[in-house]
């Protein structure tokens, strides 16, 4: 067991933390720049380029094999499995397969339309947008890599807990009515889903990488260069008084401040790793990721253009309310995950 | 030869009409090239990714933008 232990250790270390890279950088910094990487410059220096490679070879990597595994669950197919489920095993598996199926937040009308319009109920279409964007396979990886094993799972059911009572609620309460009329007019089509063969799914993730890269690579570097100024620059006792233990409110802060940014959770984790060395709660960390990648003013105007202002309304309340309590809850238990 | 590029205008839906067009014209085909912008229109091919391409009424493509020479074997 212990031999396991300390591959898996090893393992951890050395292909998901990179600690191999950070030494290089480290000696690059000390010895080429002669800057103590325990010094303020010499330690934002370290913090940028380590965060920037590990995250960019993150991303190719978990971007590829997750495209890949992905290109076997396009969301027509999705719309099929759904379509056969009813009550609440259809949010648990709307949620599931949210993390699974290929979700940009351009995709998220045609989406919609094509769940409502093939007689999903309207929770089960919420439970997959609220889990899509939030949680999926890269994102376990990268919180691994960054949070280790217990925070990275718990971050995911959570995430999935919250998608499935979201869709539930807004089952219950009945407002089918808000969505906009021209969509139920729409007729629901199956289409015949071309089946890719492997060369077509190989050359489908690595466009997949290509774009995803090309789309987030500015909000990686702004997100590594916040987490640096957060890590060697803002003092200490300014981050304890306001997102801090010293603030209770710290948790409705990151949260009120997550909504409206646009950020892959790639640009957020170097700024919540950032917060995490700075001793700032784990529940107020998961708060402020989640806050980011599940709601933002750009898919929330969008969805807009198919649900009325109300159901809108009642939308991102709940996610909001799930995600202050779940950061509360964290913080209140953090005692299991430091 | 009616081709159909399906999107609501993302920068992604423009990359495939310019690589469709780049096709036909390396291929010398006889094609119309149209784009559909509108929801319900793109609805109606049962496409829930965009962009998409429609080869004479039929889906070809869904949600990716695949290179010049990958179109080619689509036309």
């Amino acid at each position: 067991m212990n031999i396991l232990a300390m591959i898996f250790g090893w393992l951890n270390d050395q292909l998901l933390k990179m600690r191999w890279l950070s030494e290089l950088v480290r000696l690059l910094v000390e010895k080429v720049f002669g800057l103590p990487v325990s010094e303020r410059i010499g330690g934002s220096i370290h913090f940028f380029i380590y965060d920037t490679i590990k995250i960019f070879i993150l991303l190719s990597l978990l971007i590829f094999v997750i495209s890949y595994i992905q290109s076997y669950f396009p969301p027509e197919r999705t719309k099929k499995i759904l379509g056969k489920i009813k009550g609440i095993k259809g949010n648990i598996l709307g949620a599931l397969l949210g993390t699974i199926t290929p979700f940009c937040s351009c995709s998220s009308i045609p989406i919609f339309i094509g769940f409502t319009s093939a007689g999903l109920p309207l929770g089960i279409t919420f439970s997959f947008l609220i889990s899509s964007p939030m949680v999926d396979l890269a994102s376990l990886m990268l919180l691994i890599s960054f949070f280790g094993l217990k925070i990275a799972i718990a971050y995911v059911v959570v995430g999935l807990i919250l998608a499935v009572i979201g869709g539930t609620l807004i089952e219950k309460f009945r407002l089918e009515k808000y969505v906009e009329g021209y969509v139920r007019e729409i007729e629901n089509v199956d289409a015949e889903v071309p089946e890719m063969t492997r060369k077509e799914r190989i050359s489908y993730s690595k466009e997949q990488v290509r774009d995803i890269i090309k789309r987030v690579w500015l909000y990686v570097l702004i997100g590594v260069g916040i987490g640096a100024a957060i890590h060697n620059w803002i003092p200490q006792s300014f981050i304890e008084n306001v997102v801090g233990g010293n603030n209770p409110f710290a948790v409705m802060l990151a949260t009120v401040v997550g909504i409206p940014m646009y950020a892959d959770i790639f640009g957020t984790l170097p700024i919540a790793e950032a917060l995490f060395a700075k001793g700032v709660d784990v529940g107020t960390i998961v708060s402020f990721m989640m806050a980011v990648t599940a709601l933002s003013l750009p898919s929330i105007i969008m969805l807009r253009k198919v649900v009325k202002p109300k159901l809108l309304a009642i939308f991102v309340s709940i996610v909001s309310a799930g995600i202050i309590i779940i950061g509360y809850l964290f913080n209140a238990f953090s005692y299991i995950f430091v | 030869m009616v081709i159909k590029v399906l999107g609501s205008g993302c920068c992604n839906c423009k990359k495939l009409e310019a690589n469709v067009r780049e096709a036909v014209k390396e291929l010398g085909l006889e094609a119309t090239i149209e784009k559909v912008e509108d929801f319900k229109d793109i609805m109606a091919y049962g496409v829930m990714r965009t962009p998409a391409l429609v080869v004479d009424e039929q889906v070809k493509i869904m949600g990716r933008v695949p290179s010049v020479e990958d179109i080619k074997r689509y036309l």
